[in-house]
């Protein structure tokens, strides 16, 4: 009963902040609405068992995702009645990929009675120890059998960190503008000055 | 499956790993000053992950008991192969950089991590058995590329070759995942030797484009005609130190690759994908032939060459026996020497400023400023059109002599012809330093380093080398076999 309870709240919250995510009208309202879309999905797989994955959901896009969209929404200066007014101007193109994607839906639904896809079978080497929960047992799997490919992983975050720096930091000496003195000495006034004779009534043109 | 065996398979990866991480404290505590220890160390732990590779190479390591963590990663015979090559072209490409970074005050000691660390993902490329291993080590070298071709980041140039690398990788990256996943989800497992097993009953139409995609994506890393859209552009804006190492260790990385896929994971289906592969490669040798004979810079037009070279190389593959691989490493490892060889003559081309020199205009008549530089790339053309006494006509042979004797003659016989258009520009490089009008402009350049490495690679290719190919063939067809291990 709870459980039942539970799940129509966070499926109603979800859908509700998705349609304020994009009805909204202030950019920063709507990433605020997201991260309570997030929130809510997190719930949901709480509900289903999945607890690492609503973790990550909690972790990734709220704390990084989220926060990153609302500092770009900040810093940019987005006009929203500036991206309104394109809206009669890509009707069309909106209305084409609408048909696609409804198109998409139809042949979803049709081919979900076709029966399913012939796949490959797992060799169930990795299946979980259900006693377990899944962090313990997804925490099993990447420590002992990825081991390799794990830390290979956190080599491939380090050299992203490495590169970010490279290509970014500067010695503060050129930061900060610091004194030319050949390029001071040699200014002279011919360079540096224009003689103008404006007229009355008109504005000087440099 | 015991670690401590695992641990003891990987032992080259570890030592460039560590010593990644040790040099990057030096680079970070001992700053600028500290260039020139860092490379000398890199290059020194390259020289000790390569000994420790040699083993494998010579007791012809093969099947199981090469294999460390549950058959993600192979250190056999093959792999060992691939290694020594693309260390050797690592060394030699932290050895011209300090030169040429040093003149433009943009050399840091970041330079030499960033190459072990790419050269560590090579590595990792070139033992992968495992899809989720490929992959790794594909983007830890890649990215690790991207962040070298824009080191000049003063230099709009090297920075839009820095951009244009990255945004193209990663779309290549997106194809190749989403082959993989295709593969994973049709087959139901990653490893290559479950997915060659899954196949061979036959490949069902999704498994088909899974293999479809994940060959696009490799044939992006390789250059390969329609995926080589990128690297004369790449080639030219990097700074000519990091073209060379691109033009040579990730090429032999991503060729080890793509034939450790096709030959292993996709073995058992290997017609499917054998006439992807003659098209790619008989595209690569005629784009790469006809794009460079309108080329006026040096620089892209070695790209050109190189796009042309991984055309020949993948007729070794095409023909999916041990001869033909052989013949594939045979032809790889010719291949890395004349590039390390006429991209190092490049950057030794140098005017009375110090700029280098990279255009045609430029080198008129170098054979009377330049008289030694001129005659080794005199030799390296000649080598890489294919003229007899030079190692280049014998990689050649090898290459088609596979491909006749897998029946592929006509493959054979459009790539002899093609590789004639291809002479046309080698031999005008030739034309353009001996019979035209002196101009006196490449004047200095040069240091110990460069000349070192040039004269080892042009002796290499040069009649003498040939000596030495009884020795080589015999440790391409030692590693060879390691991807055959039925046979």
């Amino acid at each position: 009963m709870i459980q039942a309870i539970a799940f129509y709240l966070f499926a109603t919250m979800v859908i509700a902040s998705g349609v304020l995510t994009i009805m909204s009208r202030n950019p920063v309202h709507s990433v605020l609405w997201l991260i309570l879309a997030f929130f809510n999905a997190a719930g949901l797989m709480v509900l289903l068992g999945a607890e690492f994955i609503a973790m990550l959901l909690v972790v990734v896009y709220v704390g990084a995702v989220a926060v990153l969209f609302l500092f770009v929404v900040m810093m940019l200066d987005v006009d929203m009645a500036e991206l309104r007014a394109g809206f009669i101007k890509n009707f069309p193109l909106g209305i084409a990929i609408a048909l696609v994607l409804l198109a998409e839906l139809v042949l979803g639904i049709g081919a979900l009675g076709a029966g399913p896809l012939e796949l490959g079978t797992a060799s169930g080497a990795n299946a979980p120890n259900l006693a377990n929960s899944n962090i313990e047992n997804i925490g099993a799997l990447l420590y002992s059998k990825y081991i390799f490919v794990f830390e290979a992983a956190g080599l491939i975050l380090l050299v992203a960190m490495i590169g970010a720096i490279v290509l970014t930091h500067r010695d503060l000496k050129t930061t900060r503008g610091h004194q030319n003195i050949t390029k001071q000495v040699r200014r002279n006034p011919k360079e540096a000055t224009q003689m103008k004779q404006p007229t009355v009534g008109e504005g000087v043109e440099l | 499956m015991d670690y401590a065996t695992s641990f003891g398979l990987i032992i080259p990866e570890l030592v460039l790993t560590g010593s990644g991480l040790v040099l990057l404290m030096i680079a970070a505590f001992g700053g600028e000053k500290a260039s020139r220890l860092v490379s000398i160390l890199a290059a020194v732990a390259l020289g000790a992950a390569g000994s420790l590779t040699i083993p494998a190479l010579a007791n012809g390591a093969g099947g199981d008991a090469s294999m460390a963590f549950y058959g993600q990663i192979s250190a056999d015979a093959f792999s060992a192969f691939a290694k020594l090559l693309v260390y050797a072209a690592a060394i030699g490409c932290l050895m011209i950089a300090p030169g040429f970074f040093g003149q433009r005050r943009a050399m840091k000691p970041e330079y030499p991590v960033l190459v072990l660390f790419a050269t560590l993902g090579m590595s990792i490329m070139v033992s992968a058995t495992d899809l989720m291993t490929l992959y790794i080590g594909l983007e830890l070298n890649s990215l690790a590329a991207y962040v070298l071709a824009s080191f000049l980041r003063n230099d709009s140039r090297s920075a839009e070759a820095g951009l244009k690398y990255f945004v193209l990788g990663a779309l290549a990256s997106g194809i190749l995942l989403y082959g993989m996943s295709l593969t994973y989800g049709f087959t139901g497992t990653t490893s290559f030797a479950g997915i060659r097993a899954a196949q061979e009953a036959g490949l069902s139409t999704g498994a088909l484009f899974g293999l479809i995609f994940v060959l696009a994506g490799l044939a992006f890393k390789i250059s390969a005609v329609p995926f080589h859209m990128w690297t004369p552009d790449v080639y030219q804006g990097a700074p000519t130190p990091v073209t060379t190492f691109f033009a040579t260790a990730p090429k032999v990385a991503a060729v080890a690759l793509t034939a450790r896929v096709a030959l292993d994971a996709f073995g058992s289906q290997a017609d499917a994908w054998r006439q992807i592969v003659i098209f790619a490669a008989l595209a690569s040798i005629i784009v790469g032939a006809l794009g460079a004979i309108g080329q006026n810079n040096l620089k892209r037009l070695l790209a050109y060459s190189s796009i042309n070279n991984v055309g020949f190389i993948l007729i070794g593959l095409a023909a999916a026996t041990v001869e033909g691989a052989s013949a594939m490493l045979f032809y790889l490892t010719t291949y890395v020497v004349m590039s390390l060889g006429s991209f190092v003559a490049v950057l030794m081309l140098r005017n009375g400023e110090g700029e280098n020199l990279e255009t045609f205009e430029d080198i008129a008549g170098l054979s009377s400023t330049r008289p030694g530089v001129a005659l080794c790339l005199l030799a390296l053309m000649f080598s890489l059109a294919g003229i007899p006494p030079l190692l280049g006509f014998w990689a050649k042979v090898e290459v088609f002599n596979a491909a006749i004797q897998a029946g592929l003659v006509p493959l054979a016989v459009i790539g002899i012809a093609a590789s004639v258009i291809g002479a046309f520009y080698y031999i005008k490089f030739v034309k353009v330093m001996y019979f035209e009008e002196p101009v006196g402009r490449a004047t200095k350049g040069g240091s110990a380093a460069h000349w070192a490495i040039l004269i080892i690679c042009t002796l290499l290719i040069s009649p003498l080398g040939f000596l030495l190919t009884r020795g080589l063939q015999a440790m391409t067809d030692t590693a060879a076999a390691g991807l055959f291990p039925g046979v």
